[in-house]
């Protein structure tokens, strides 16, 4: 679908990209303790005596991760394993109290599954699949702090055994702009499920991202992978660096390796971490402390139930049920935050304007991709914290579809509106916005500029048809924007025979 | 399976216990005789035999989503959870500095 | 007036509780016990006569006061330094938990405090429960109570790991105490010492605040002088615990109540290859005892097979340090316990270095030998291969059982040995616990009662093993057998 080549001293490369993404599992409590999960408390407040792996310490998991995990497989169309197990996957390091990270290698939770990534906004139906391997759930580690001290790194247990799904991609993906998409779809799902907030600042969502460079059509090379990229900027210049880096190396004679590299983000580029280095015999066996997951079909039934309708559903929907183009209804679900304002607004539009949202959809479409999120965007909000709501939005829609104010009108009052946050109605109430249906008063005014264009009124009647749109124009501006434009046009072609 | 010097070094380094030359002189001849030992499971036939999982039938249960429902598996104890520590300062553990 | 640390758990209870003596006296006579033999014998690891006292008085007040009195009103107990204990050191017998001061109780403690027990002391064990001799404990050996009738004075093994346990039991430095067994651990002591331990059904006793030796095979359990005490002590530690995902769910079985050395229509195996070649002589013939004598109480005898007996011990010798290794990562010096910062070190030659001088020789060979089968290329062949034949050897139980209810064997395959006799070469060690292994392995519940003595003049131990959950089958094989054997013998007290 792209053909995104690295041009090197030998001709053309292909860029194979694999993504393990981590996401973290919205839950209240940790995976196997009772420990709080929000987001930047003091350090070590959100500690159990689990979670710092006391002696004697035992875990025991948290229903509505694996809820969340199995959801998410299940938007992802993945094979759901009813008998999985937790792993330990043993190492030492400062972050890892346990000594030991319980995962899942042998029997995930979840199995293959698959998403469609669109690579161009213009054109949604023309997709890519990427194939995910598997989710495995899995605890999170804690965090060192290296700049507190002169010769001490500081430990925060807060993160540790906090929930995560990892979520591997095969390496199907071929650009830059392929694991951006990927990334962005993924996120989407994850936040429409609602099993993770997608918030990659907070590192709630971050990325291992596998690379490696072939001659087009030749075997996989060595990858190299790069840790915890949190932004989807970021992953995409990780995969640009890296294939570039590979490529130059192996130009010059060098040799990829295996290995576990760091992006940096102020110089943009990637390094070996040594520290990982010898860790790599992590001698996974199931956890002794757990019994096998066996999952019942009523707690499937309910994951599935609870599913929501998930972008690509709702995006054919909205063509086919909507009549939306196919850009406007990829724009309206691409996030489910945009999603619901619209169907809220949507709702509302249909019930104050007594039509079926069939009927109402493209005007509310229209007004929310060009008025609504251009105000957001000059006010450096988002829809979260719009200081419209649906039903506001509605109320002034509405007054449009009635002919009481025009469309021109409207814009002025949604200004207005944003400055005050009073309602649209009452808007046009008080400043006498309102669409005159007074023919006298329109008569009157068509008789002043016909009056005073003679000119025009004399070309017009020499077949000149274009000016009509000028004579339309001057009676608006007359009435101050305020006149029936149908009546406008009535009157007008009466006027000018 | 025999296990030479360097190899004891290797698990004794995966397994963070620092071992002198004398100590791996001893080990190892140790660690062969049990490893010699317990390889004659290798000659009991396993074909078709799933690996235990639980010794007792039963499944695992799983917790209510509820945050410091009982203070012994909850969070908000930072004093518990520092009190044992060699070294702690503002709420962190302390260890040597480590470089990524 | 009777000396009331001759006592069994349910005498003292009953005395208390009808104001016989109060809790006060019975606390006072076992921590002079206690006092008494502390240099000779090195059963505990700390001391806690002020906890006993207060628990004591506790329950004499609420006896006054007219209050309803806990299953353990009055007895004070020896707690096995494996179980975390709130501000109590806990040291699993390491150097590398020294000063270690937990701020929570175990489960299975907490319950015990809650039926009315009071604490004397942290007993000593094997260092972090490795061991059958109880030869591993950073603070020193244990020496048992049982000397040979040879007129000689060797220091005998008290058993192991719970062999501060047992000592201090047959000792009279305490009524009853806590032991925990991964494969033999409760039994294997208790045989050597003339008392009686049950290890109950893999999952009965919650693992919650016990230092973790192998997580699928470590099980608590309770070491008295009798079976009723056992059963007593049994009731008050078992029981679910939502803090522990292997716990089992099941309501807690009135076991004292439902004792009965009535064995009419029970049948017991007698698995034909644990009559092994060159079985000591002594051992067998008690062997041979207890099967006339649960005949005696009127049960059927039959010969069984557990035909991958042999299989067993290697098999647990992989499995439980594959999981100790793991389990014993978490002491690494940064969060409690020892930390070792030679001059210039990073982070991970502090911890080769805390673990290095934390750990004893036993706990370090284990883990290496963890390690080893785990590591890659190996996992398969060692590790999964073991928990094949574990599958095959809890299948043999579950084969033996459709024959019969419970399973007559040896605690042990010698009586108590000598320290030093066996330290030297650790696969002689571990071979003790060949008759004890195969049902931990299996989760299965078994006990071993005192049988006799041997013609040194030390203790046997009979076993028995039962079906899981069947803990009352246990208990009332082992009662018959008591009530039968009428082992009266206990150690000379040559340490005053
Ligand atoms: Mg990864
Ligand atoms: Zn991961």
């Amino acid at each position: 679908m792209t053909n995104y080549r690295i041009q090197g001293a030998t001709g053309e490369w292909e860029v194979v990209i694999g993504l393990e993404v981590h996401a973290q599992v919205t839950s209240n409590a940790k995976l196997f303790s009772g420990a709080a999960t929000a987001f930047g408390a003091e350090p070590n407040s959100q500690v159990s005596l689990v979670d710092a792996a006391m002696p004697g310490m035992l875990p025991v998991p948290n229903r509505e991760c694996i809820r969340q995990a199995v959801r998410t497989g299940m938007a992802i169309d993945a094979q759901i394993n009813k008998w999985s197990r937790f792993d330990r996957k043993n190492y030492f390091y400062a972050d890892l109290p346990q000594g030991y990270q319980i995962s899942q290698l042998y029997h995930p939770l979840v199995g293959e599954g698959r998403l469609d990534i669109i690579l161009d906004d213009k054109d949604p139906e023309n997709t890519k699949t990427i194939g995910i391997e598997r989710i495995h759930v899995e605890q999170d580690a804690g965090k060192l702090m290296h700049d507190q001290h002169p010769t001490m790194s500081y430990v925060d247990l807060n993160r540790s055994g906090v929930a995560l799904m990892e979520i591997v991609s095969r390496p199907d993906m071929r650009s830059p702009a392929e694991a951006g998409a990927y990334l962005r779809k993924l996120r989407a799902i994850l936040r429409y499920v609602g099993s993770c907030d997608g918030n990659m600042e907070e590192g709630s969502m971050r990325a291992d991202v596998n690379v490696s460079v072939r001659k087009p059509g030749e075997p996989f090379g060595t990858r190299t992978e790069t840790k915890n990229v949190n932004s989807v900027r970021f992953v995409m210049a990780v995969v640009e660096g890296e294939a570039r880096r590979q490529v130059d190396l192996i130009e010059d004679g060098g040799k990829v390796v295996q290995e576990t590299r760091l992006y940096d983000p102020d110089r943009n580029e990637t390094r070996s971490m040594r520290s990982k280095e010898d860790a790599h015999d992590y001698r996974y066996f199931p956890d002794p402390d757990l019994l096998p997951l066996v999952l019942e079909d009523d707690f499937l039934a309910d994951c599935r139930a609870s599913l929501p309708e998930l972008p690509d559903a709702k995006r054919h929907r909205y063509e086919t049920a909507l009549g939306l183009s196919a850009y406007n209804a990829g724009v309206l679900t691409a996030e489910v935050e945009t999603a619901r304002w619209f169907e809220a607004l949507l709702e509302e539009s249909a019930a104050r304007q007594g039509k079926p949202e069939g009927e109402v959809a493209k005007q509310a479409a229209n007004w929310l991709m060009s008025e609504l999120f251009g105000a957001l965007n000059r006010l450096g909000k988002s829809l979260e914290t719009s200081p419209v709501s649906p039903a506001q939005a509605a109320e002034l829609l509405a007054l449009v579809g009635d002919g009481t104010i025009s469309g021109t009108i409207a814009k002025q009052v949604f200004e207005k509106m944003l400055e005050t946050g009073d309602g649209a109605g009452a808007i046009v109430e008080r400043e006498g916005l309102k669409q005159t249906s007074d023919t006298g008063a329109i008569d009157a005014a068509i008789a002043k500029i016909l009056a005073d264009n003679a000119d025009k009124v004399e070309q017009y009647r020499g077949g000149k048809e274009a000016l009509f749109g000028f004579f339309v124009g001057q009676t608006m501006k007359a009435m101050a924007g305020k006149a029936n434009p149908q009546l406008v046009n009535e009157l007008l072609k009466k006027a000018l025979g | 399976m025999s296990v030479d010097k360097a190899t004891v070094a290797k698990i004794a380094s995966l397994a963070r216990i620092k071992v002198s030359d004398a100590e791996l002189e001893a080990i190892a001849p140790e660690l062969n005789q049990i490893l010699a030992w317990v390889e004659q499971l290798g000659e009991v036939d396993v074909t078709g035999i799933e690996p235990m999982t639980a010794v007792i039938p039963n499944t695992l249960r799983l917790r209510d989503d509820v945050v410091d429902a009982d203070p012994l598996t909850g969070g908000g104890r930072g004093d518990a959870v520092l009190a044992n520590a060699p070294a702690a300062e503002h709420g962190f553990f302390g260890v040597p500095k480590v470089i990524e | 007036m009777t000396d009331l640390t001759e006592l069994t758990v349910a005498a003292i209870r009953t005395g208390v509780a009808s104001g016989d003596f109060t809790a006060r006296e019975v606390a006072e006579g076992f921590n002079a016990n206690v006092a008494g033999a502390q240099n000779a014998l090195n059963a505990f690891i700390v001391t806690t006569p002020d906890k006993a006292l207060a628990a004591a008085d506790a329950v004499d007040a609420d006896r006054a006061a007219g209050k309803v009195l806990g299953k353990l009103a009055g007895v004070p107990i020896g707690m096995k330094d494996l179980f975390a204990t709130h501000g109590v050191q806990t040291t699993a017998a390491s150097h590398i938990l020294e000063g270690f001061k937990p701020q929570y109780e175990s489960t299975v403690s907490q319950k015990l405090w809650d039926a009315g027990a009071g604490m004397l002391g942290k007993l000593n064990l094997d260092q972090f429960a490795m061991g059958s001799s109880n030869e591993t404990s950073y603070f020193g050996n244990v020496i048992s109570p049982w000397r040979r009738n040879d007129g000689g004075n060797a220091a005998l093994a008290p058993g192991g790991s719970s062999g501060g346990s047992s000592a201090a039991i047959a000792a009279r430095l305490c009524p009853a105490a806590t032991g925990t067994d991964t494969g033999g651990s409760i039994r294997q002591p208790a045989a050597f010492t003339g008392i009686s331990g049950i290890k109950p059904t893999y999952g009965r006793c919650s693992r919650w605040g016990i230092v973790a030796f192998a997580s699928s095979l470590d099980q608590a359990g309770p070491m008295a002088r009798d079976v009723r005490d056992c059963a007593i002590m049994l009731e008050a530690m078992a029981g679910f615990d939502p803090k522990d995902a292997t716990s089992l769910d099941l309501p807690v079985p009135a076991w004292e109540a439902g004792l009965s050395a009535d064995l009419a229509g029970k049948t017991v195996g007698i698995p034909r290859e644990y009559r092994m070649d060159g079985i000591d002589a002594d051992v067998a013939r008690s062997w041979e005892d207890g099967i006339a004598w649960l005949k005696d109480a009127g049960a059927q005898v039959v010969d069984i097979s557990l035909p991958h007996t042999k299989y067993a011990l290697p098999c647990y010798y992989i499995i439980a340090p594959a999981e100790a290794s793991s389990n014993l990562a978490r002491y690494d010096g940064v969060r409690y316990g020892l930390r070792d910062l030679p001059d210039g070190a990073g982070l991970q030659d502090m911890y080769a270095a805390t673990r290095a001088a934390g750990f004893g020789a036993e706990v370090k060979r284990r883990i290496l030998i963890g390690t080893y089968v785990l590591s890659a290329g190996f996992y398969d062949a060692y590790y999964t291969q073991a928990q094949k034949v574990r599958t095959l050897i809890s299948h043999d139980f579950k084969n033996a059982f459709t024959e019969c209810d419970v399973i007559l064997a040896p605690t042990a395959p010698t009586a108590a040995f000598a320290l030093g006799e066996k330290s030297g070469d650790p696969l002689e060690m571990y071979l003790n616990d060949v008759f004890s292994v195969p049902a931990s392995l299996a989760g299965l519940p078994a006990m071993s009662v005192p049988a006799g003595l041997n013609r040194e003049g030390l203790p046997l131990g009979l076993q028995i093993i039962g079906r899981p959950f069947d803990e009352q089958g246990v208990l009332n094989a082992g009662l018959a057998i008591e009530q039968r054997a009428g082992f009266v013998a206990k150690p000379d007290i040559w340490w005053k």
